[in-house]
């Protein structure tokens, strides 16, 4: 299934001559782990905010094409308060969408604004603090959180409302690597324990492959290609952008070059030695 | 260099915050005049603490910091600041104003100079940084690692002695983390003293020859930095993620692949695989 349609869209800011995107065809399907990947600027972040309304209904702009959902809404005639409830956005800086006075209340906000019931909210609460490991600070305030737990609250935030997938935009871009790999890992354990899709713009490049299923790269608001990861990092386009490439990637690609290595370039370290034996 | 003064002397500081977290113990370090320095360490180890209290944002509550030669306790933030720039995490923890031009134009506002002498600097700082097609521009309509860069334009445009960032690689891509090597290798040759909170060890093992290491306030360990990072047990004790290269190293020597040991870098990892493929042809 499809969960989201770009069918010929474009889009540019106001005030700004050039498209930031540019005839984009892309199906996001359900139950996939997919890396969105592009140099700063690309429109990464643009194409993130196409997927729940916020473009074109928060951002003044252009645009031209459409965007669909699996369930036949689209962005620009369903309200961008119902599309979040099924498309969840995690963004880059969580002190920009914590808002309440403590972690719980943060967490039920959304659930209260849609008038669920207080049992249920109350049972999606404990599931989705628990699968973020963040039961021990629901009385706390966000503001008093590190990086990483107010990462995992606003993630916590956005699973509760049960969304069809998660997107996430750099959200470990103010962590560091310890709490990133946390983060990454837990969002694999959510995609398996729910079923939903994930789609991540990262620049941890060597965290994320060995997780993602689809590569879908962008450059100058287009999108060059889209695919199993497998295929997509064994290609010329992502050896040719100037992304953070593990560094597994270049050894390997250096021995492809001296033709001492000819099967596919492995994404994690396991599959690395494996390859090797 | 023995008998050079420290350009930063920092004699046994301790800060507590008001909360009673004490964030920094008994810190004793010296940094010369055209060094560069990382410290790294576990997020609450106190490393932004610790470079907090070079231009006066925090007061320890007890000890001395001498910068130049002189105690800095009675110096205002405004008087540090022209020596110690300091570049933070969040970009937009400093950026205020309504354009890149005006942004940068505060930032000398406290320099005594002429109008045409700031607008020189201030065409020059974005020509160097490629920041002018974005000159009328608010930062917060420019991607982050465009925020980022504007953030170090305008403290680099100040031409203080000692610059310090706070995790400059983080979120960056590899343009942008090739940017930022070339800056800090320019403002070295100036004679700038250069310190770099960073968890990057692959950033820090290649460019950063002295390392600090950090853990609950105290200075766990300081001295060449190939050294301290490839010390396992203080790597350990950190909790920072080990590089690629090293967690490849160990599964080739869990997995029974023989003498791992000499793979230090990506290059001898980069041999021992192709003597590794060569010999398995052969033998086939």
């Amino acid at each position: 299934m499809d969960l989201i349609k770009f069918e010929n869209f474009y889009y540019r800011y106001k005030g700004n001559e050039e498209y930031a995107l540019n005839n984009i065809n892309l199906k996001i399907e359900d139950n996939k782990f997919i890396l969105l990947c592009g140099e700063t600027g690309s429109g990464k972040t643009t194409l993130i905010r196409c997927m729940n309304g916020l473009i074109p209904q928060f951002y003044a702009g252009f645009y031209k094409g459409k965007v669909e959902f699996w369930n036949g809404k689209n962005t620009v005639e369903t309200p961008i308060a119902d599309l979040s409830t099924e498309i969840g956005i995690v963004f880059q800086n969580p002190e920009n969408q914590l808002i309440a006075m403590n972690v719980e209340h943060e967490i039920a906000f959304g659930l209260e604004n849609l008038g669920v019931p207080v049992k249920e909210i109350s049972k999606r609460i404990k599931e989705s603090a628990s699968i973020t490991e963040i039961e021990h600070i629901l009385d706390k305030a966000p503001f008093e959180l590190s990086g990483g737990e107010q990462q995992r609250v606003a993630i916590a935030s956005i699973l509760v409302l049960e969304p069809k997938i998660l997107i996430l935009d750099e959200p470990t871009a103010l962590l560091d690597p310890y709490m990133a790999n946390k983060i990454i890992n837990l969002l694999n354990e959510i995609k398996s324990e729910k079923n939903i899709s994930i789609l991540i713009s990262e620049h941890r490049l060597d965290l994320i492959l060995p997780f993602s299923q689809q590569i879908i790269l962008i450059k100058n608001g287009s999108i060059i290609e889209h695919g199993y990861s497998e295929q997509v990092i064994n290609g010329i386009n992502f050896q040719t952008l100037r992304l953070n490439k593990p560094v597994i990637y270049s050894i390997f690609s250096t021995l492809k070059k001296e033709n001492l290595y000819n099967k596919n370039i492995p994404a994690s370290i396991p599959e690395a030695v494996r390859s090797l034996k | 260099m023995a008998t050079e003064i420290p350009i930063i002397m920092i004699r046994e500081i301790a800060y507590t915050y008001p909360n009673g977290t004490e964030a920094l113990k008994n810190i004793n370090l010296n940094i010369f005049k055209g060094e560069l320095v990382a410290i790294m360490g576990k997020n609450g180890a106190g490393k932004t603490s610790l470079i907090r209290t070079l231009n006066g944002l925090i007061i320890p509550t007890q000890g001395n910091i001498y910068i130049d030669n002189e105690s800095i306790s009675s110096k205002s933030i405004a008087t540090l600041s022209k020596k110690v720039g300091i570049i933070f995490q969040n970009p937009f923890h400093q950026l205020f104003s309504n354009s890149v031009e005006e942004e940068i134009k505060f930032s000398l506002k406290s320099f005594v100079l002429d109008k045409e002498e700031i607008q020189i600097r201030i065409n020059k700082i974005l020509h160097e940084f490629n920041l002018e097609k974005y000159r009328k521009r608010s930062p917060l309509n420019l991607s982050g690692g465009e925020s980022k860069k504007l953030a170090i334009a305008s403290i680099i445009c100040r031409d203080p002695e000692i610059l310090v960032f706070d995790e400059p690689t983080l979120g960056q891509d590899a343009k942008e983390i090739e940017f930022f090597i070339n800056l800090i290798k320019n403002e070295r040759k100036r004679g700038k003293t250069i310190i770099i909170i960073t968890h990057n060890i692959e950033f820090a093992y290649e460019y950063l020859p002295r390392t600090i290491l950090m853990t609950d306030g105290q200075i766990i360990a300081d001295g060449p930095t190939k050294e301290i990072l490839n010390n396992e047990i203080l790597i350990q004790q950190t909790s920072l993620i080990l590089p690629q290269i090293w967690q490849f190293r160990s599964a080739l020597k869990e997995n029974n692949f023989p003498k791992t040991g000499d793979i230090l870098s990506k290059n001898a990892l980069i041999s021992y695989i192709r003597n590794y493929l060569k010999n398995k042809s052969l033998k086939i």
